[in-house]
């Protein structure tokens, strides 16, 4: 069963990821983007352990619902209130239970990608973040590290794709070839539930 | 890249605190960020919100005080602002009779300004949105994120400043907003890409001998890339994309926009190819204004944007605006 302390744990794995990863983040963002989504992120997961460290909610809802409200209050663009809706919705749908099973995570993820596609107006192959998500949701009933894998592949397999959804859809075919920033930093995310468990 | 700052993380913050030293007519929260004119907010008058990524001044804090936006949330460079600011300023602004927020078309922007307008209104307070998406450039919505918002951002906030500060109710506020977007089109040419102090080198790679057709204001590549044109060539080229897309049955407002890194001397001879084609192109002028308004930090390059006008828009734009960056008739 997965308890609020190892909720605690996936957002910390998650922000010392993004921490270390920022600048991979930002070179990605360069070419198709505007040379700021690992910093912005860092930023905002900056704020959420804080945040956790200072007040610590004793359920896994209630703590992903307060580390989104976290990300929209302090990371801006698009990524801001994607990464906040995603984790918020996650959270609603775990509900104020104090332990949680991988099988109801794997569903409340699910209802919280679907927040992010209902926000964004983006379905897979659209090259965003919801191509490293969807395959992850998908295999997250196997197990965590068949879903941080799926993440991955998902993410490297948007390199090929044209842009349909956000700044890089402005730049039509030329998006090709490059790999999405927000899916590479959403296999970050579903990477560190892999970390949160040891 | 040598740049005049301490270091990236305080970028915004030091840029507030100096602009705040500057303009005591402002109202500056440098923590929150939100610049808010200092009379506000203005008793039965609607009040006008907008905001963005920071790296685009002197849009849009320099487009606050009266007659033109009452607040402005700048966020981090090139990034949209949380929906906190927005509920703040809009909190400092409104008298009571309501608030439109003008949002240009990136994604960030929509989002956070949807998710303030909700937590505005769960406050008691009316908000209306308009939002800016005049950039030709970009040709369609069904396979991008649509439009973006660019030079019109300037057209639309004075002009509907100017409504507000007569005592135009927000509907009527918030309607001619929409048809001053919808009578506007942009494009722009980057001769140079912009550099963000978080990344500290240019955000593409450019060669000399090379310029980007159709960009935004984010240092995003453009449209297309052709070895370097001269002046007269950019404003045929440019003209033409505009008027592609709209065919002007009135007089034009014009605004020959530098992104930042180009020096008057050369939008001044940018702007004259550009009343010349326009001159060819049998479309009247009414009014001109040259210079940098919505900027992409230090890219060089520049936007043409025509909006059309009929009597009713000329003599709004023509009202007195008092604010840092645009200023006259009082």
């Amino acid at each position: 069963m997965l308890d609020a302390d190892f909720f605690r744990r996936w957002m910390t794995a998650a922000a010392a990821s993004v921490d270390r990863e920022a600048d991979r983040l930002t070179a990605l963002d360069s070419p198709i983007g505007d040379a700021d989504h690992g910093s912005n992120l860092r930023r905002g997961f900056r704020a959420v352990t804080a945040t956790l460290e200072k007040e610590a909610p004793d359920t896994p809802g209630a703590l992903l619902q307060l580390a989104g409200r976290q990300l929209i209050s302090t990371v801006g663009g698009a990524s801001g209130p994607l990464y906040g809706t995603l984790l918020r919705r996650t959270g609603k749908a775990l509900g104020d239970a104090p332990e949680v099973g991988e099988e109801q995570l794997a569903g409340a993820l699910r209802a919280g990608v679907e927040a992010v596609m209902a926000l964004g107006g983006a379905a897979p192959g659209d090259k965003t973040m919801i191509d490293a998500l969807v395959p992850a949701v998908d295999a997250l009933g196997t197990s965590f590290e068949a879903a941080s894998a799926a993440a991955e592949e998902g993410a490297v397999a948007t390199t090929p794709l044209q842009a349909r959804k956000g700044r890089a859809s402005y730049l039509g075919e030329r998006s090709i070839g490059h790999q999405d920033p927000g899916a590479t930093s959403s296999a970050l995310l579903i990477a560190a539930l892999v970390e949160a468990r040891r | 890249m040598k740049m005049l700052i301490n270091v990236p993380e305080t970028v915004v913050a030091d840029a507030l605190r100096g602009m705040a030293a500057a303009h005591p007519e402002l109202t500056v929260d440098v923590e929150n960020r939100v610049i808010v004119r200092r009379d506000a907010p203005v008793a039965g008058r609607v009040a006008l919100v907008s905001g963005g990524g920071s790296g685009h001044e002197p849009l849009h804090g320099g487009f606050v005080g009266p007659g033109m936006l009452s607040a402005a949330c700048p966020g981090e460079v090139f990034t949209s602002p949380v929906p906190d600011q927005m509920v703040r300023a809009a909190a400092a602004v409104d008298s009571g009779a309501g608030v439109l927020f003008i949002v240009k078309n990136y994604t960030g922007d929509v989002l956070n300004f949807d998710m303030a307008a909700e937590l505005a209104e769960d406050e008691g307070i009316q908000v209306a949105k308009v939002l800016v998406d005049d950039d030709v450039a970009v040709r369609d919505s069904l396979y991008t994120a649509g439009r973006r918002g660019t030079g019109a951002t300037l057209f639309v906030e004075k002009i509907a400043g100017a409504a507000a500060e007569e005592g135009q109710p927000l509907e009527r506020v918030r309607s001619i907003a929409r048809q001053v977007d919808e009578s506007s089109r942009s494009f722009g040419v980057a001769l140079s890409a912009s550099t963000t102090p978080a990344k500290g080198s240019p955000t593409f790679d450019l060669p000399p001998g090379e310029l980007e057709l159709g960009i935004g204001i984010h240092g995003e590549p453009g449209r297309e890339r052709r070895p370097m044109m001269t002046s007269r060539e950019i404003a045929d080229f440019s003209v033409q994309a505009v008027l592609d897309d709209m065919e002007p049955r009135n007089p034009v407002l014009v605004l020959v926009n530098g992104m930042g890194g180009t020096p008057l001397l050369e939008l001044y001879g940018y702007n004259a190819e550009v009343q010349r084609v326009l001159i060819e192109r049998g479309v009247p002028v009414a009014r001109t204004l040259v210079g940098n308004y919505v900027t992409s930090l230090d890219m060089a390059g520049a936007s043409v944007t025509l909006c059309q006008v009929d009597e009713e828009l000329l003599r709004l734009w023509d009202a007195p605006v008092s604010t840092p960056a645009l200023r006259w008739g009082r």
